[in-house]
């Protein structure tokens, strides 16, 4: 009574192989291809998979059961999925939760994002943990569908997430508010999740700014303070945010950036990135504050990493990984600025480090002093 | 933060015997505690009387003491030992109370210990069911609402505030009477007054049913420097109303999205902050509405648990290991993950593959029980599986149980249900019982919707959905054969977790075709790793399981390895023992060199901690999953012999020239009745006369031969599983009947031509004695101990309490009990262990029964002599003589003669009311407990302190003996009226008295004769002490109300006259004698010569 499988393979760059079946949006040879990457999370899958940081990436969840309690209206990280596919052990063929209102299978074929299932996805974690991230391509195999040579071809071709400008892709297309509390913070959209804003919204009004807004026109309207959010990709591919991040940090405006936004922050004052082997990708890592010396649990989502060495004098750590020792976190010495790897905001993941939201309304209100 | 350096010496306290509800996942915790506190430098001191625990090994403490918890003894250690500290969250419940006895009593302030882990203050928080709902109230967690009432209108405003429906529970009412759930208004309107009426005070507890709610815990820890994380989170698959040790639970959360999941993540930490639970290990158990997502908090334990212990297993996190090291004061941030080394214990672990844990009852033991499952636990042991995805888990667990299911059905045994028409197997199934999943399979099968069988059974529909894939494939499955079975098709059957033998039924194949067209086929099991971090850091445990992927990560070392073949769940006759055994030859095989890897599935153990063995598969003990880890390994020898009758079962498929120690034919020599005989012919050693029945015509020309009364028992079982002496032909006619029938019995196997009744002629008032020995390959044998058994043959052994060295033998007889083991081991050519029973009848001795293998008694003879009989054999059964056992420095002779050790059994007749609180030939005890000390009575009071509570020193001790017992009854009697105790007894009894001139201060009437009878003197209070001895297996008559009574108010009970003049003896050793503790370490090193001997009085 199975009903007939659909063969999927899904290549890697390296032409290691790995055979399930399609799921999602896919049709005939239609082909998916991006950097392949891993999120351990054990729940949350419907937010990791409308996370605009994942833009340019095909995320492969360690935890075999996906889809169990469906997707829903409430838990989205933006307006649709950038991902360009999703790997799984096993999809759910029944949700059940009182707050779902979709299958996840429906969901992703609804928003054009194909998946393959049945893959032994601890393999395919072992070997990205060994060989780190790399371009890969999935598609159907069956008949009518596509060959292996050409999905080998095409995860050669795919050119993965080192120097791709993927912001211009999710950011906002035009200005707009959210919340209404009673300070003004302007958000830059790298690629914002929607968690974020209601975090911010808590204490503010968030105007949420295209990427590419010059910072003269934010100063101009001299907000309390101004926010970096998470994005997709290499930071060194999106200069044009450099300078507007300098200039308001000269403006003495409060700034604190996550993620992809922590990372601008840093080059911005003169520091580089790196690529982490295979990035850090969950909702279990260990991070300590070293003011306070407390360890938070955090939700991780990047592939590049601050060195906290070419910041000498200018910044100074605040928070560190204790799994690897990067860097989690910053402080710009003599601003009024601050900035963490990871996300407080959750969504998904634990509420451990909520607390930074506070940090920039306190920043803000003691510019007001 | 460093560990403290202001401690020296700390207490842990152990749980003591294996009960329902508190079994080997203590020796797990305990064990771990131990070993951690000494390798931090620490002087530690351990209390718990279960002899078959791993932690009360003499190496894992500085002093251990083998003594009954209870608070004088405690006290007694304390004194003697003076602690600076007590560590009271690792021996369970019975740690924590006695903690807390220790703390109201003053004893702790008074010698300056402090309580680490949890203090007072947080222990009553979370134990204190009305603090702790006001605690919870107080920061803001929801609870279930409730309210009191005295009155019907009062009521009436508390349902309006807190809607229905209710359960309604009146207040000082013993046993829930008056207790009712109301859906209705009307309902509630009769419930409350008739609750009203109930209560003696006019109180009802009126709180909001969540029957039917979802049911999640989660495992959370937190550290001295307030750092909190989640180590697990558990759902249950059964909804709330079924206790989570009855529940069949999965680890990860299945049905919580990660907002809901964060909430209740939150909630846990507001709770063990406000709890106040210092450090360490804190278990908190929500139930969600699955209708809104309502969350309330139902309970937490501020200490390690059962269920830490499978989340500890279930993730690769040693949580006990993890609470101590935060005990004295590390933070979990200076502590390295056990599994990965490199990163740190502060983080959250995540896995990628499925858990599911299925308890193992034994309600066939207690006949009169209903089966029915509620919110007072009832199961013996538990299974635990790991597969990729729930199915597979689902399906692995279930055949792990070990009760002959080779899955979700899809085997014989299903068809029990097939028989039944659609509504009474939906009526069966919307009720909580052992059997409910197959009935669940069964409906998905006939037809019924995912939405039916939920709704049916208030089980989440995702559970059941994934149960329909199951059957879903079993009828694809049922149109292909060996023949017409792809690749994919193979390794898709597999991965749903259907075994070979699941396949064979369907097929009708046998299971070598299935097996040998699989492989064929190329499809075989891969095996993955528990590693703490769904494979993002590289680990270094070697820690498997079998599933059906792609990919297989073990890499067989070139190092000589040999397999052990665990015990799998506890159940009754095979429990923490045989875990012992295991991880004993474990230790033992790897001091020596080889590289040990073990195979077993129950969570609850030492044997499946990954520290214990160089490798660990967490399977089941099946055929197939066995020979699947062999082909991966390629052991040079695997060890059947120490798990008890499960790896046993197995012995006879594995490569012969594999199985080390004693050899299956020789096995099963000693098992088949007819060879036995003639082997014990041509030794002349006398046997009871007997001969084996396969039907009741069988049955009674054995009888006509030997007389009345005769043993009767189906071979092949463990536990005396439905033996019973027969007085007579009625009683004859019905136990064939029972036995020959695929009745209780099925689940075990069945009864077949190669399963034969035993019939043998019953020795009556015989004294039983126990031998456990060790036969190397040159033929030497060590005797390890003989024990001689308080009560009479035809209690079994499992249940009778037994004394090293034998109190009441001769020299003599005991010379020619030590001769028949050595000819009988040399005759089966044991090579390891073997254990046989005799009866002793006067100076003659017969032979009841020889197993080459471990017996329960092991650890007792080990911890009692000081010699570690267990590596011992395990070496041998490895080809080492005892000779060069002895040249190593391994062997040292026993120390007896300078003190005497009491085994007593603990029995669970306080969870099973219904019941009959009788010792017979069927074992029935859950664990045990040891007593040691100068005389056999103080041990013996030792031992029975331990299994129950202290027996009284004064007042009223009722007597009701049957004939056979007034002889031995009365001189019990004599001793307690010495002893200063008024003795009522029943007319016969009394009468017996009178004639030895013993004065009996009142008659007792019969339950239905005029006068007050024994269960009301029982429930007034006026009886201190029962000696009830049952008359046969006759109507339930008096006896068995009587041992009722007893048991529901708590008084001592005694059940033969051999064990009441036991106790006499020891009560009148204890009245002369102060309470004098002693450690193990120091009955080894045998200073307690009898010179040296002298009493404080």
């Amino acid at each position: 009574m199975t009903t007939a499988i659909r063969e999927g393979l899904l290549v890697l760059a390296d032409g290691t192989t790995f055979e399930g079946e399609m799921i999602g949006a896919s049709s005939g040879d239609a082909i998916a291809t991006g950097e392949v990457v891993f999120n351990t999370v054990l729940s949350g899958y419907q937010e990791v998979i409308t996370d605009p940081s994942y833009a340019g990436q095909i995320i492969t969840f360690t935890y075999p059961h996906i889809g169990n309690y469906g997707v829903n209206d409430f838990d989205d990280e933006s307006a649709r999925p950038f991902c360009r596919g999703v790997i799984v052990r096993d999809i759910a063929r029944r949700r059940s939760n009182w707050r779902s209102t979709e299958n996840l299978d429906a969901f992703l074929s609804r928003h054009g994002i194909a998946g393959i299932a049945g893959v032994d996805t601890r393999r395919l974690t072992r070997h990205l943990r060994d060989f780190g991230a790399i371009p890969g391509a999935f598609g159907y195999v069956g008949d009518g569908g596509v060959s292996e040579t050409a999905l080998k071809a095409a995860a050669l071709a795919e050119p993965g997430t080192d120097g791709v400008d993927l912001v211009a892709e999710v950011t906002c297309p035009r200005p707009y508010s959210i919340g209404n509390g009673h300070r003004r913070v302007v958000a830059y959209d790298f690629g914002m999740k929607r968690s974020i804003l209601r975090q911010l919204g808590e204490f503010a009004t968030v105007d949420v700014v295209p990427a590419w807004i010059p910072a003269s026109e934010i100063i101009a309207h001299r907000p309390d303070g101004v926010f970096l959010s998470n994005g997709p990709g290499d930071p060194a591919m999106v200069e044009h945010a450099v300078d507007n991040i300098h200039a308001i940090i000269d403006a003495g405006i409060p700034l604190f950036g996550i993620c992809l936004g922590h990372q601008l922050m840093s080059r911005a004052l003169g520091g580089t990135t790196f690529k982490l082997p295979f990035g850090h990708h969950g909702g279990n890592h260990p991070v300590r504050n070293l003011s306070t010396g407390q360890i938070e649990i955090t939700s991780q989502n990047h592939n590049f990493c601050v060195d906290i060495d070419s910041l000498a004098g200018v910044a100074e750590l605040t928070h560190v990984n204790l799994n690897d020792q990067t860097v989690e976190g910053m402080r710009v010495i003599g601003a009024r600025a601050f900035s963490v790897q990871y996300h407080p905001e959750a969504g998904p993941g634990p509420h451990d480090a909520r607390y930074l939201f506070d940090d920039f309304s306190a920043l803000i209100e003691g510019a007001h002093k | 933060m460093p560990r403290r350096a202001d401690l020296e010496s700390i207490l842990v306290i152990g749980s003591g015997p294996i009960v329902i509800g508190q079994a080997c996942e203590f020796d797990y915790s305990g064990t771990q505690a131990c070993r951690v506190l000494r390798s931090e430098g620490y002087r530690v001191v351990l209390a718990n009387s279960n002899p078959a625990t791993i932690m009360t090994d003499p190496e894992f403490a500085d002093a251990t003491y083998v003594e009954p918890l209870h608070v004088d003894v405690i006290t007694r250690i304390i004194d003697r030992e003076r602690p600076d500290a007590i560590l009271p969250t690792l021996g369970g419940q019975t740690a924590l109370n006695l903690a807390m006895e220790l703390h109201r009593s003053g004893v702790l302030d008074t010698y300056g210990v402090e309580m680490i882990g949890a203090n007072a203050e947080a222990i009553e928080t979370a134990e204190d069911r009305e603090r702790f709902k006001q605690a919870m109230i107080e920061v803001g967690l929801a609870v279930p609402a409730s309210g009191s009432a005295h009155t019907l209108d009062e009521s009436m405003d508390v349902v309006a505030r807190i809607g229905l429906p209710v359960i309604i529970r009146p207040a000082y009412i013993l046993g829930g009477k008056g207790t009712g759930i109301a859906s209705t208004i009307d309902e509630f309107r009769s419930l409350a007054s008739l609750g009203l009426d109930a209560s003696p005070i006019s109180e009802i507890l009126i709180e909001k049913s969540i029957a039917g709610w979802k049911e999640f815990e989660l495992e959370v820890m937190r550290d001295r420097a307030d750092n909190c994380v989640v180590i697990c989170s558990i759902e249950n698959f059964d909804p709330m109303g079924v206790h989570t040790g009855d529940s069949i639970t999965v680890a990860p959360a299945q049905t919580l999205s990660d907002v809901e999941y964060q909430q209740m993540r939150d909630a846990a930490f507001t709770c063990i902050r406000r709890v106040g639970v210092e450090t360490g290990g804190s278990n908190v158990q929500f139930a969600v509405n699955p209708r809104n997502g309502d969350q309330v908090i139902i309970e937490m334990n501020p200490r390690v648990s059962r269920s830490s212990a499978l989340a500890s297993k279930a993730t690769g996190f040693p949580i006990a290991k993890m609470a101590a090291k935060l005990a004295v004061g590390y933070t979990l941030d200076e502590i390295p993950n056990d599994i990965t080394k490199k990163t740190p214990a502060s983080f959250e672990p995540t896995i990628d593959y499925v858990v599911t844990k299925v308890p193992r009852w034994a309600f066939e033991k207690f006949p009169g029980t209903s089966g029915v499952l509620g919110t007072s636990m009832q199961s013996v042991g538990e299974a635990m599986a790991i597969g990729r995805t729930f199915p597979e888990s689902f399906q692995k667990a279930f055949r792990s149980l070990e009760l002959g299911r080779s899955g979700l059905n899809c085997d014989p045994a299903e068809r029990k249900l097939d028989s039944l028409p659609d509504s009474e197997l939906k009526a069966k199934a919307a009720i909580a019982t052992p059997d409910r999943a197959f009935q669940v399979e069964a409906l998905l099968r006939r037809g019924f919707s995912v939405e039916d069988v939920s709704e049916l059974t208030m089980i989440d529909p995702w559970f059941i959905d994934q149960i329909s894939i199951i059957t879903d494939e079993r009828a694809h499955l049922a149109t292909k054969s060996t023949t017409t079975m792809s690749v994919r098709e193979w390794r898709r059957a597999k991965q749903i977790g259907f075994s070979d033998a699941q396949l064979s039924y369907l097929w009708s194949q046998s299971e070598a075709e299935v097996r040998a067209a699989r492989l064929a086929a190329g499809v075989r099991p891969t095996f993955k790793t528990v590693d703490t971090c769904g494979a993002e850091f590289a680990a270094e445990t070697p820690y498997h399981y079998s599933t059906w992927e792609d990919e297989d990560e073990v890499r067989p070392s070139t190092r000589q390895k040999v397999m052990i073949l665990g015990s799998g769940p506890n159940r009754i006759g095979q429990g923490i023992e045989f875990d012992y055994c295991c991880v004993h030859a474990s230790f033992a095989l790897r001091d020596a060199g080889f590289e040990t890897i073990m195979v077993n599935c129950n969570p609850e153990t030492v044997s499946t901690d990954y520290d214990t063995s160089d490798r660990l598969y967490f399977e089941p003990i099946t055929y197939e999953d066995v020979a699947n880890i062999i082909d991966a390994e390629q052991p040079m020898g695997i060890i059947v012999g120490l798990g008890g009758q499960t790896p046993l079962k197995l012995a006879g498929q594995l490569p012969p020239e594999l199985v080390k120690g004693t050899s299956a034919a020789s096995i099963d020599l000693a098992e088949d009745r007819e060879r036995w005989n003639a082997l014990c012919a041509r030794l002349e050693i006398p046997q009871p006369a007997g001969g084996t029945a396969q039907t009741l015509a069988d049955a009674a020309v054995i009888v006509e031969r030997v007389g009345y009364p005769v043993l009767v028992r189906p071979s092949y079982v463990l536990g005396g599983r439905a033996m019973e002496i027969i007085y007579d032909d009625a009683s004859l006619e019905r136990t064939m009947n029972e036995l020959s029938r695929f009745g209780t019995l099925g689940i075990e196997g069945g009864l077949s031509a190669e399963r034969p009744v035993l019939v043998d002629r019953f020795l009556e008032d015989a004294t039983e004695v126990d031998v456990d020995a060790v036969r190397d390959h040159t033929g030497e044998v060590l005797i390890g101990a003989v024990m001689e058994h308080v009560e009479e043959a035809g209690v079994h052994s499992g249940d009778s309490a037994c004394v090293i060295p034998p109190p009441h033998l001769s020299p003599d007889t005991i010379a020619v009990i030590e001769d028949y083991t050595r000819r009988i081991a040399e005759a089966l050519q044991v090579r390891g262990l073997v254990n046989v029973q005799y009866a002793v009848k006067g100076s003659q001795v017969f032979v009841i029964e020889a197993n080459p293998r471990a017996s329960r008694t092991v650890p007792f003879v080990a911890k009692a002599t000081g010699v570690p009989l267990v590596k011992i054999a395990a070496r041998v059964m490895l080809g080492a003589t005892l000779d060069e056992l002895r040249e190593a420095g391994l062997l040292a002779p026993p120390v007896v003669g300078d003190h005497v050790a009491v085994k007593e059994a603990v029995l669970p007749f306080n969870r099973f009311p219904e019941a009959d609180a009788v010792l017979g030939p069927e074992m029935r005890s859950t664990g045990e407990v040891m007593g040691i000390d100068l005389t056999t009575g103080l041990a013996f009071m030792k031992s029975q302190i331990a299994a129950g509570g202290p027996l009284p020193e004064k007042g009223t001790v009722f007597l009701s003996l049957a004939d056979r017992d007034k002889v031995l009854g009365c001189e019990a009697a004599e001793l307690f009226h010495q002893l200063g105790f008024s003795l009522v007894a029943t007319a016969g009894t009394a009468a017996a008295l009178r004639t030895a001139g013993i004065p009996v201060a009142k008659l007792v009437a019969k339950l239905d004769e005029e006068g007050e009878d024994g269960v009301d003197l029982i429930n007034r209070g006026e009886i201190h002490l029962v000696v009830n001895s049952p008359r046969g297996r006759g109507p339930r008559a008096d006896g068995a109300h009587i041992r009722a009574a007893a048991q529901r108010n708590n008084v001592p009970l005694l059940t033969t006259a051999s064990s009441a003049l036991a106790a006499a003896l020891g009560m009148l050793d204890w009245s002369r004698h102060r309470l004098q503790v002693r450690t193990l370490q120091e009955y080894h090193r045998g200073v307690w010569r009898a010179e040296q001997f002298g009493w404080e009085d």
